[in-house]
C-alpha cells in the first residue's frame, strides 16, 4: 500500500514537472505548423464510430486514406455527391494534405462540373450551367480552405490560379494567384511566367504585363519560350512599342 | 586468492538478460507480424496502381507508416506484457534473482530486450518500405519522363522533382524514429503495469486504455477547454489526466513527414528527450513496485 502511494505521488509530481515541457513541445510544433487537428463531433457521424476512434488513436492519416480511396471509387462511378461528402471528410481529417485539397477541387471544378453540363437528365441548359457554376464554386472553396490551412505551399495557389484561368476566365485573379504561388518557397519556376501570361490578357494592364514579360525575356534563353514570345509580340503591337524597343523578329 | 567483488550495477548482467529476452521473443515468432506488414505493403502497392503517382506514393507512405505504427505499438504492448508473468509461471525469475542479480537489473534487461526487438522490427519494416517505395518511384519516373518528353525542360524537371519529393526522403526518418520512440514508451509503460498486474490480459487491456487516453487527451483538452469553455469539473479532470498519462500525440510526427513537412532537428531532439524521459520514468516506477513484490 505504501509503495502504491509512493508510485502515485511520483506520477503526480513528475507529471506536474513534465507539463511545461509538453506544453513547450506543443508550442514548438505549432510554430512549424505541426499542430493538432481539431476533430469536431460532427465528424463522428460522418466517418462512423470506428473511423472516429481510429482517427483519434493516432491513425488519422490511415482513415483519411481509406476515405480518399472510397472517394476515388465514387469518382469512377460518377457519384458526385458522395465524392463531395468523402472529400469533405478527408480534408477535415487531414487538412495539411495538399494533395487532398487539390484532388477535391479538381474533382468538383473539372469533373463534376463537366458532368453537370452534360447531364442528360436535365433538359434546361440554364439549370445545367447553374449547376456547373456551383461545382466551380465548390472547387474554389476547397482550394481557399486548403490555402488557409497550408499558406506556405505553392501548389494550392497554383491550382486556384488554374481554376480562375480555365473555369472562371478571370485572368486578373489567375495572375494574382500565380504570383502568390511564385512567392512561396519551393515554387515551380514557371509560376512567375504564367502570372505574366495571365496579366497579358487583362484589359488595362497591358503596360504592366509588357514590363513583366520583357523582364522575363531579358533573363535569358530559358525564359524565351514560344508562348512568352508570342504574348510579348502581341503586346508590342497592341501598345505600339517603338521598333527599337521591341524584341528581335527572329525570336518570333 | 581474494573473493570476487560483486558490483551493485552491471551492464554485463543487463546485456545478458536483454539478449535472453530478445531470443525468447524471437522464438515466439513475433516476426510473423513483419510478414503481414510486407503483405499489406505489397498488396496496397498493387491496388494503388489505379491512382495517380502522387496519390499512390502518398497513400503508400501513409499506409506503410500507419501499419508500422500499429505493429510497433502492438509488438511493444503484447511482447512486454507476457515477460514477467511468463518468467514467474515458469519460475525462471527465481533462478535469475537467486543469483546476484538486482531486481533493477532484471527489469532493465527485460526492457532492453524488448527495445532491441522493436529496433530490429522497425529497422526491417523501414528497409522493406524503402525497397517497395524505391521500385515504385523508379517506375513512376520512367513513365513521367516518357509522357512529358515533348514539354519544356523546366516543366519536365519540375515533374521529376515532384516525383522524387513524393517518394522516400530523409524527411521520413524522424517520423519513423518517433514511431520507435512511442513503441519504447509503450514497452516501458507495459512493463510498469505488469509489475502489479494480476494477469497478462489485464496488462494488455490497461496498456491499450492508456494508449487511447494518451492519444485522446490533447483532442479532449482542445474540445472542452477551447470550444466548450470548460467548467471546473472538466478542468480538474483534464488536469488529472494530463498529470497521470503521457500525451502520445506529441510522438505523431509521421503524418507530417509523409505530407512533406520538414521536421526540424531541434523539435525531433525534444521529442526524443521526452520519449527517453518517459521510458526511464516508467522503468523506475516498475522497479519501485517490483522491489516490494513478494515472489
Amino acid at each position: 500500500m505504501k509503495r502504491a502511494v509512493v508510485v502515485l505521488l511520483a506520477l503526480v509530481f513528475v507529471g506536474a514537472a513534465k507539463l511545461p515541457t509538453e506544453h513547450a513541445l506543443c508550442t514548438a510544433r505549432a510554430q512549424y505548423h505541426i499542430r493538432l487537428v481539431p476533430l469536431g463531433l460532427g465528424l463522428r457521424e460522418q466517418v462512423g464510430q470506428l473511423g472516429f476512434i481510429a482517427a483519434l488513436s493516432g491513425f488519422r492519416s490511415l482513415v483519411a486514406d481509406v476515405l480518399f480511396i472510397q472517394a476515388h471509387v465514387a469518382w469512377e462511378r460518377t457519384e458526385w455527391s458522395r465524392v463531395l461528402l468523402l472529400f469533405r471528410q478527408v480534408t477535415t481529417l487531414q487538412p495539411r494534405g495538399v494533395l487532398f485539397w487539390e484532388m477535391a477541387a479538381w474533382h468538383m471544378a473539372w469533373n463534376a462540373s463537366a458532368a453537370a453540363l452534360d447531364d442528360v437528365k436535365q433538359p434546361r441548359l440554364a439549370l445545367r450551367i447553374k449547376t456547373q457554376r456551383e461545382y466551380f464554386d465548390l472547387g474554389r472553396d476547397f482550394l481557399e480552405r486548403g490555402i488557409r490551412n497550408n499558406p506556405e505551399r505553392p501548389q494550392l495557389y497554383e491550382a486556384l490560379a488554374r481554376l480562375y484561368r480555365d473555369k472562371y476566365r478571370d485572368h486578373g485573379r489567375a495572375a494574382e494567384f500565380f504570383e502568390k504561388a511564385a512567392a512561396q518557397p519551393g515554387a515551380p519556376s514557371y509560376a512567375k511566367r504564367f502570372a505574366a501570361y495571365e496579366l497579358s490578357y487583362c484589359e488595362g494592364r497591358e503596360h504592366e504585363a509588357h514590363e513583366r514579360l520583357q523582364q522575363l525575356y531579358s533573363e535569358g534563353e530559358n525564359e524565351r519560350l514560344p508562348t512568352l514570345i508570342s504574348r510579348l509580340k502581341f503586346l508590342e503591337d497592341k501598345l505600339n512599342v517603338p521598333r527599337e524597343q521591341r524584341i528581335p523578329d527572329t525570336a518570333r | 586468492m581474494p573473493a570476487p567483488t560483486h558490483r551493485v550495477f552491471s551492464l554485463g548482467r543487463i546485456a545478458a538478460i536483454a539478449a535472453n529476452t530478445l531470443t525468447e521473443l524471437t522464438r515466439l515468432r513475433v516476426f510473423y507480424a513483419l510478414l503481414i506488414f510486407a503483405l499489406i505493403l505489397i498488396g496496397s502497392s498493387i491496388f494503388m496502381a489505379r491512382l495517380t503517382f502522387q496519390q499512390e506514393l502518398q497513400v503508400l507512405k501513409d499506409i506503410s507508416l500507419g501499419a508500422m505504427s500499429i505493429f510497433t505499438s502492438l509488438l511493444a504492448i503484447v511482447g512486454t506484457a507476457r515477460l514477467l508473468p511468463q518468467d514467474i509461471e515458469e519460475r525462471t525469475v527465481y533462478t535469475i534473482l537467486a543469483k546476484p542479480v538486482a531486481r533493477f537489473e532484471y527489469l532493465a534487461g527485460k526492457l532492453c530486450g524488448v527495445l532491441m526487438l522493436l529496433a530490429i522490427s522497425v529497422g526491417l519494416m523501414t528497409v522493406l518500405f524503402s525497397i517497395v517505395l524505391f521500385f515504385r518511384e523508379q517506375s513512376v519516373l520512367a513513365e513521367t519522363t516518357l509522357q512529358m518528353a515533348g514539354l519544356p525542360a523546366d516543366q519536365l524537371s519540375e515533374a521529376i522533382r515532384s516525383v522524387r519529393a513524393s517518394a522516400f526522403s530523409a524527411n521520413l526518418l524522424p517520423g519513423i524514429g518517433a514511431i520507435y520512440l512511442k513503441g519504447c514508451l509503450l514497452a516501458s509503460l507495459t512493463l510498469f503495469i505488469s509489475t502489479f498486474a494480476t494477469s497478462n490480459i489485464f496488462t494488455v487491456v490497461v496498456a491499450m486504455v492508456v494508449y487511447f487516453i494518451g492519444h485522446l487527451q490533447a483532442t479532449a483538452r482542445e474540445f472542452w477547454l477551447l470550444e466548450q469553455g470548460g467548467g471546473p469539473f472538466s478542468r480538474t479532470f483534464l488536469a488529472v489526466v494530463a498529470l497521470l498519462f503521457p500525451d502520445l500525440q506529441l510522438f505523431d510526427l509521421a503524418d507530417e513527414a509523409v505530407l512533406g513537412t520538414v521536421i526540424p532537428f531541434a523539435l525531433f531532439l525534444k521529442t526524443v528527450a521526452l520519449g527517453c524521459f518517459y521510458v526511464v520514468l516508467y522503468l523506475l516506477l516498475a522497479v519501485v513496485v517490483f522491489a516490494g513484490r513478494e515472489l
